[in-house]
């Protein structure tokens, strides 16, 4: 393995098991996280992304998630494999997660001091008032002045930005390798976004710690990422650098997403939407997953499910038939 | 908190003074005359009329109501009209017996219900689970009188463990201090009787813990299961800590609002006498004492016990209260 690689997805699939039969959510996923690198995975909501960010922990809940052919190297551990006595010493440790909703995420029932230090004290061989004392500074340095009262207080007395600045600092404690951030930004409202995401590019830059990214918001994307993975019903569609990503979409539903942002300049009276949505998993046997919302879809599309093609040195990939077609077409859009 | 707990207990006297109303009322409705069952069935009517006026029951309703409140407020709860000792003495030992059952009965209820509960939610679907929840099922289902008696036949009869009946060993009787014969034995330091208390609060306890104990293990068990779903719990897992930690630490303390309110409840219906389990058991209890009082139409008694015992139910579901702020930082209780 790359030592410039923290995480490896050589391959990930993923099902989940009904009444009746089984159902593929993820498909042959696979993405390296760079170390130091802040990495976007995008998509509509359904396409799989928060399934592929939990399975990294190990959190899926299992039944009915089932796990097939699939390996994640975390260093030279695959974690598909790993106990679950060697995944609690890596989560919250080496690899630590935040999620979507701060308002629900931590305990009502414990201080912001109890739940912190839980996992200080879990992770690392600390007398208390050496893990107290982390405690306050990463507090601190996720921005929150009070450390020292918000150690005593309860989640319900601080608000929805303050509880995230708490999660995050709550998984940066034990300077993890990997920070995994769950649409961290979706509940909070915008000014309160710009600041968390302000901190999580600072703390990426000060701690070198890499991040995955989810979201659904193509401008934190472009504010914050340096690679972006735009996932598909469970496939990675495209993947590459932001600025690639953003200057040249290779891939269809790349460029509805990137066409559906509203423009300040450009007043429309109807907002470009993507045609369609999302199909249900497992709805779609054969062919391209997108094709029956794709504007530019052909007969071959319907047939056959094209393979993930690198566009340039610098690993710019597409999965289409289409791609120097719509390539060339975007350049002339711009 | 202490402005809401004083304010709380005065609103339990409206609470208390309808309590006696009721009662006072209901069982004058109950057919039958002390002063017929005191004489006896071949009493004559001059007899049985002179002893009703002695009692003071051919008063009007409302002036013997009175003179009861009146009594009540100078903390006197009258004298028996068949035993005629003080009730507020006399009561004191079977309340003692009722209150150590209750004890020892929720105990057992709790450890094992709760427990079972949280183990079936963290298993849930799998074979613990559903034996522990059939095992609630048919312990909800059970007739207490049956349970009680099939005890007694297989640990005092067939292997005779057990006594099967009373509080203690008779030939070698407690010198009561607080008449909770489990404390009183170890103040004495008594083993010995102490060893034979135990034996003998075994089989009703258990009885008594059979239906709470299933309906704390069903309730607990969904709770549980509810919470488990939460964010936090994922939050929790994500830290790393050991399941048994998420559960037993984050996953509990959130579930056990309802858990709290239950074992609450079923302490209040316990300790109002399980009259059953004492019968069966011929456990002294407050149920035996107020079915006597009941069969010999000991008015006081009868008014002076449901009162005592209505006094303890409402007591305990404030105490349940102000847990809740204990358990629950958002649970404040200001004016």
């Amino acid at each position: 393995m790359n030592c410039d690689n923290v995480l490896e997805i050589k391959r990930l699939n993923i099902s989940f098991m009904t009444d009746k039969k089984k159902i593929n959510a993820i498909n042959n996923v696979a993405f390296k996280i760079k170390k130091g690198e802040i990495l976007g995975l995008v998509g509509e909501s359904g396409s799989g992304k928060s399934i592929t960010s939990l399975s990294i922990l190990g959190l899926l809940p299992s039944p009915p998630a089932v796990i097939e052919e699939s390996e994640i190297l975390f260093h030279d551990l695959d974690l598909i494999q790993a106990s679950e006595q060697q995944m609690q010493k890596i989560r919250g440790n080496r690899i630590s997660m935040i999620f979507q909703e701060p308002m629900t995420s931590l305990n009502p029932l414990y201080t912001v001091g109890n739940q912190l230090l839980e996992s200080v004290q879990k992770h690392q061989s600390l007398s208390k008032s050496e893990a107290n004392d982390i405690c306050i500074h990463t507090l601190k340095s996720v921005g929150l002045a009070r450390a020292e009262a918000i150690m005593n207080e309860y989640p319900h007395q601080l608000s929805g930005g303050m509880r995230q600045r708490v999660m995050i600092a709550m998984a940066m404690v034990c300077q993890p390798e990997i920070l995994i951030a769950d649409e961290p930004t979706t509940a909070l409202d915008v000014t309160i976004q710009s600041q968390i995401l302000k901190l999580m590019k600072e703390l990426n830059e000060k701690t070198g710690t890499s991040v995955l990214f989810i979201t659904h918001d193509l401008g934190v994307v472009a504010e914050i990422c340096h690679r972006v993975i735009v996932m598909y019903g469970g496939r990675i569609v495209e993947e590459g650098s932001v600025l690639d990503v953003f200057k040249n979409p290779q891939h269809p539903y790349t460029r509805g997403l990137l066409k559906s942002v509203p423009d300040i300049r450009n007043k429309q009276d109807k907002l470009y939407a993507i045609p369609g949505s999302v199909p249900k998993p497992g709805s779609i046997q054969k062919g391209c997953y997108f094709a029956p919302r794709c504007e530019f879809a052909k007969d071959i599309c319907f047939e056959n499910e094209p393979e993930f093609v690198q566009l340039t040195e610098d690993g710019h990939r597409s999965r289409c038939f289409l791609n120097e077609n719509v390539g060339g077409a975007t350049k002339n859009d711009k | 908190m202490f402005s809401y707990t004083t304010k709380r207990l005065f609103s339990l006297i409206p609470v208390l003074l309808g309590m006696t109303l009721v009662v006072f009322f209901i069982i004058r409705a109950i057919p039958g005359n002390p002063a017929q069952v005191i004489l006896g069935q071949r009493a004559t009517k001059e007899a049985i009329e002179a002893l009703t006026e002695q009692l003071g029951l051919n008063k009007a309703w409302y002036i013997q109501y009175f003179n009861y409140l009146k009594d009540l407020a100078h903390l006197d709860l009258g004298t028996s009209l068949r035993t005629k000792a003080e009730i507020s003495q006399e009561i004191f030992p079977y309340l003692a017996a009722t209150f150590e059952l209750t004890f020892v009965a929720m105990f057992i209820a709790i450890v094992v219900g709760v427990n079972a509960g949280i183990i079936s939610a963290w298993f849930s679907k799998s074979w613990f689970d559903y034996v522990a929840m059939l095992l609630a099922l048919v312990g909800i289902s059970l007739p207490i009188f049956w349970l009680g008696l099939m005890e007694q036949w297989t640990f005092s009869i067939q292997l005779g463990w057990l006594p099967t009946t009373g509080r203690e060993n008779v030939r070698n009787p407690v010198e009561a201090i607080t008449n909770l014969y489990l404390l009183d034995t170890l103040l004495r330091g008594r083993m010995d009787q102490f060893i034979d208390v135990v034996k003998h609060i075994i089989l009703p306890s258990f009885a008594l813990a059979t239906i709470p104990m299933a309906i704390l293990a069903r309730m607990t068990r969904s709770t549980v299961l509810e919470v488990m779903n939460a964010d936090y719990i994922r939050t929790a897992r994500a830290k790393g800590l050991k399941m048994f930690v998420v559960v037993y630490k984050h996953a509990l303390k959130n579930a056990f609002i309802p858990i709290l309110t239950v074992i609450g409840l079923q302490i209040g219906l316990l300790l109002g006498g399980a009259i059953l389990t004492e019968t069966i058991f011929g456990w002294p209890g407050v149920g035996r004492y107020l079915y006597d009082a009941i069969a010999y139409r000991d008015y006081p008694v009868i008014q002076s016990g449901v009162l005592i015992i209505a006094f303890f139910f409402v007591m305990i579901n404030l105490i349940v209260d102000l847990l809740y702020g204990f358990i629950d930082p958002r649970i404040k209780y200001t004016e």
